[in-house]
């Protein structure tokens, strides 16, 4: 029994060979919307060059920038994917941690699609119809009062008689900025009743921004298919999530009509569909020749292959750029590494 | 009435004098004239009754879990493969250009297609994997350069799925598999030209975003090497801890004070241990983010105090005759802890550190906050390079959109479960082939 003791307490001491190498992987963080593309890139430049693969971390495109903007240097993040362009406060950060400069790469499109079950009728609503199903506070007779709104029928006569029942991002979530962005502020912030209300343009944009909180808006985390399993299971649902797990998940889900147009892949990259919006990826340029393969990757990243028009990302589901605005970023990444 | 005590009292004394439990339900069953003792007897009967629904609930959950996870995973065990005649032209491999071989071979299978689209549909019926699989086939055998000969290579996921005639009903309906593609794989089958192979890749691969391309070695490497940095960090602590306060301490209000916090800790959320170890040991320290030694050591901090506890329990366990006795025959208090006492609660300790490293096995929530749920496909040599864990690649895999992954994740839980089971069963041998009954 002593021996045993001995043998094991040797053999885990001599487990520990502790030699410390210097990260030699690219590490990514940032939004899961971005997540499913950046490692498919990812895994093709492990594939075909003698780097290693890069890391990628699904962090949300909020505690992306948190972590990339903590400082320079290989303890923290070379890239850092988001499904917005980066805040100012957030550049604040960076710069305050001493990342001066970073280069904004558009990867492509993607669309917000509010599905449902297929067990279910198709929805068809308008931003205005969205925005008074959600909002915490709506205009009833010029007057601002908690959304009262419990069934579909109750935002518009010719809506189905189903509760609201919709399942989205939280707030730390790129996708939720979007959503804000361009259904919730498009539809309200002319709104007579929030004019009077909120005079000053901010405030006003802030309080459009609020989603209502008394369980027909419900929180689903950062997990985009965790929405779709919840729309399977209940048919009235709908689900707020990118336009890439409706293509990979079509069997399950069909996506409402917004203003009258159906979210398609064409749809959206001719720009008809109301909720797309941009995909980014941003460059520590301070790492570039100190990061074994950054130059090559970030070259990969934006290439024809990857993220041309039939580049391997459209088959996730990416809405690639056009021809012109690719050249764009591509040239950015040549003049960068030079 | 106290007739009926005595002749129970009898028959349960005589039962235990034979080593047997002393309740014989069967006589309660039978119906007595007494109200109040039927009432008793009803009440045992209830409560047994309770006991076997409770447990039939739990089996009913567990087979159900197991039947799940089994009917989505198991197929994930075989692949499809497509038998292709490959021309490996010199000059296409001096240019690297694999991907135009595979092309070219597939053309030459399904001559006449000239449409775009279904060019497309026809390259992405085998993996895209496929030409690195020509590549070291080349590299292997330099010979096969300039002739011409047939190779098996892995299909795509959705047609692996569509042939395992598995999750059929889905590929189909999502549009993953299109009328042309059917067509083609119907054809290849009947020709013979395709197969169901042990899918070996699933154990030989890393994580990786093509569903036929993802395997699991990367992340059980991962999941060993964090558990053997955790091992070697909390057992020796944790025991010097234990016998510390065990052994030699002297019971003061401080020692109370470790040891409220000893438990307490023992029950924190898993979580808290992962910020803890972000703080300390990724921006104090400067260790590596996502690397397998971070890992272990914030996993050794979440099971630790469950150490200290079931070896603090080993010794009490221990009798004190022991002790005495060493110590009558002159052995100093280190001798008797060392040469005796700690002997004699080894497998007690052991069943104890076991069993808690089965959990360190389990837990993902920890490893989130120090980078080690991500996406990483290499791996990994040294404690220091990127790392997973198997139970991270089972929630990696949950959460990608594309069908393939629902029986890599089921397979995943699988091997995840036999890892978890082998740990179990170590654990119970251990106790019961050196256990001391005193």
């Amino acid at each position: 029994m002593k021996k045993t003791l001995y043998t094991f307490i040797a053999l885990v001491v001599l487990a520990l060979p502790l030699q410390a190498q210097a990260g030699t992987n690219i590490q990514i963080v940032g939004s899961s919307t971005v997540y499913p593309f950046v490692t498919v890139t990812a895994e093709e430049f492990g594939n075909n060059t003698d780097f290693n693969t890069p890391i990628v971390e699904s962090t949300g495109t909020g505690g992306g920038f948190k972590l990339f903007c903590a400082g320079a240097g290989e303890m923290h993040p070379d890239i850092s994917n988001a499904s917005r362009a980066i805040k100012q406060s957030e550049e604040k950060l960076c710069a305050k941690n001493g990342v001066k400069d970073i280069t904004e790469i558009k990867l492509g499109y993607d669309g917000i699609v509010l599905a449902n079950s297929k067990k279910a009728d198709r929805y068809s609503l308008s931003k205005e119809q969205i925005f008074l199903a959600l909002a915490k506070k709506v205009p009833v007779d010029g007057k601002l009062v908690d959304n009262p709104n419990q069934n579909w029928s109750d935002v518009d006569a010719s809506l189905p008689n189903v509760k609201i029942e919709v399942y989205g991002p939280p707030t730390t979530s790129g996708t939720r900025d979007a959503f804000s962005e361009l259904v919730m502020e498009k539809a309200c912030k002319d709104l007579p009743a929030f004019k009077a209300a909120f005079p000053d343009k901010k405030v006003r944009k802030k309080s459009c921004h609020l989603l209502r909180e008394d369980g027909r808006y419900i929180e689903a985390g950062e997990n985009d298919n965790l929405i779709v399993q919840k729309l399977q299971s209940n048919p009235q649902a709908l689900g707020i999530f990118g336009f890439s797990f409706l293509d990979q998940s079509g069997d399950i889900v069909q996506g409402s009509i917004v203003g009258g147009i159906e979210p398609t892949f064409d749809n959206i990259s001719n720009g008809s569909y109301g909720i797309s919006r941009s995909l980014y990826v941003y460059l520590k340029n301070a790492h570039i020749g100190k990061t074994a393969g950054f130059k090559e990757f970030a070259t990969e990243l934006i290439s024809d292959e990857a993220a041309g028009e039939f580049g391997y990302l459209s088959e996730k589901g990416l809405i690639p750029l056009p021809a012109e605005e690719l050249k764009t970023m591509q040239q950015r990444i040549t003049k960068l590494t030079q | 009435m106290i007739k009926i005590f005595e002749r129970r009292t009898r028959i349960a004394m005589n039962r235990v004098k034979k080593k047997k439990s002393p309740f014989i339900y069967k006589s309660y069953s039978k119906k007595p004239k007494h109200k109040w003792l039927r009432k008793r007897n009803a009440q045992e009967q209830r409560f047994k009754r309770t006991g076997v629904f409770c447990i039939l609930i739990a089996f009913f959950f567990l087979a159900s879990l197991v039947w799940n996870i089994f009917s989505n995973g198991y197929s994930a065990f075989t692949e499809a493969q497509i038998n292709l005649p490959v021309e490996f032209q010199a000059e296409l491999i001096e240019d690297d250009a694999y991907r135009k071989i595979i092309q070219n071979s597939l053309l030459e299978l399904f001559p006449g297609i000239e449409d775009r689209k279904e060019k497309r549909e026809l390259f992405s019926l085998i993996s895209r994997n496929a030409p690195h699989i020509l590549e070291k086939i080349v590299e292997e055998d330099p010979t096969v350069i300039g002739r011409k000969s047939m190779v098996w290579i892995p299909a795509s996921s959705a047609v692996s799925i569509f042939y395992k005639q598995h999750l059929y009903e889905q590929a189909k309906r999502s549009g993953k598999i299109s009328t042309s593609q059917v067509a083609w794989v119907t054809d290849l089958a009947r020709t013979q030209n395709m197969r169901l192979k042990f899918n070996a890749t699933f154990f030989k691969n890393g994580d990786s975003r093509e569903a036929e391309q993802a395997g699991v070695l990367a992340s059980t490497i991962g999941s060993f090497m964090t558990i053997l940095v955790c091992i070697a960090m909390a057992f020796p602590l944790g025991v010097a801890t234990a016998i510390y306060l065990e052994e030699f301490a002297r019971k003061s209000w401080f020692t109370d004070f470790i040891e409220i916090n000893i438990n307490n800790l023992a029950a924190v959320p898993s979580i808290i241990f992962g910020l803890l170890g972000l703080s300390i040991y990724l921006n104090i320290f400067g260790l590596p983010r996502s690397s397998s030694l971070v890992g272990g050591m914030v996993l050794a901090l979440l099971i630790l105090p469950v150490i200290v506890i079931a070896t603090r329990n080993a010794l009490q366990a221990v009798p004190p005759s022991i002790r005495y006795a060493a110590a009558a025959l002159g052995a100093t208090p280190t001798q008797v802890v060392f040469h005796h006492t700690l002997i004699y609660a080894l497998p007690g300790i052991m069943t104890g550190v076991i069993l808690s490293i089965a959990r360190a096995f389990g837990e993902t929530a920890p490893l989130l906050m120090i980078g080690m749920v991500a996406f990483i496909a290499d791996v990994p040599k040294t404690f220091t390079d990127p790392a997973t864990t198997l139970p991270v690649q089972v929630y990696l895999w949950a959460n990608n959109p594309e069908l393939g992954f629902v029986e890599k994740t089921a397979a995943a839980i699988m091997v995840l479960l036999t890892f978890m089971v082998l740990i179990n069963l170590l654990a119970i041998y251990i106790r019961r082939r050196f256990e001391i009954k005193w």
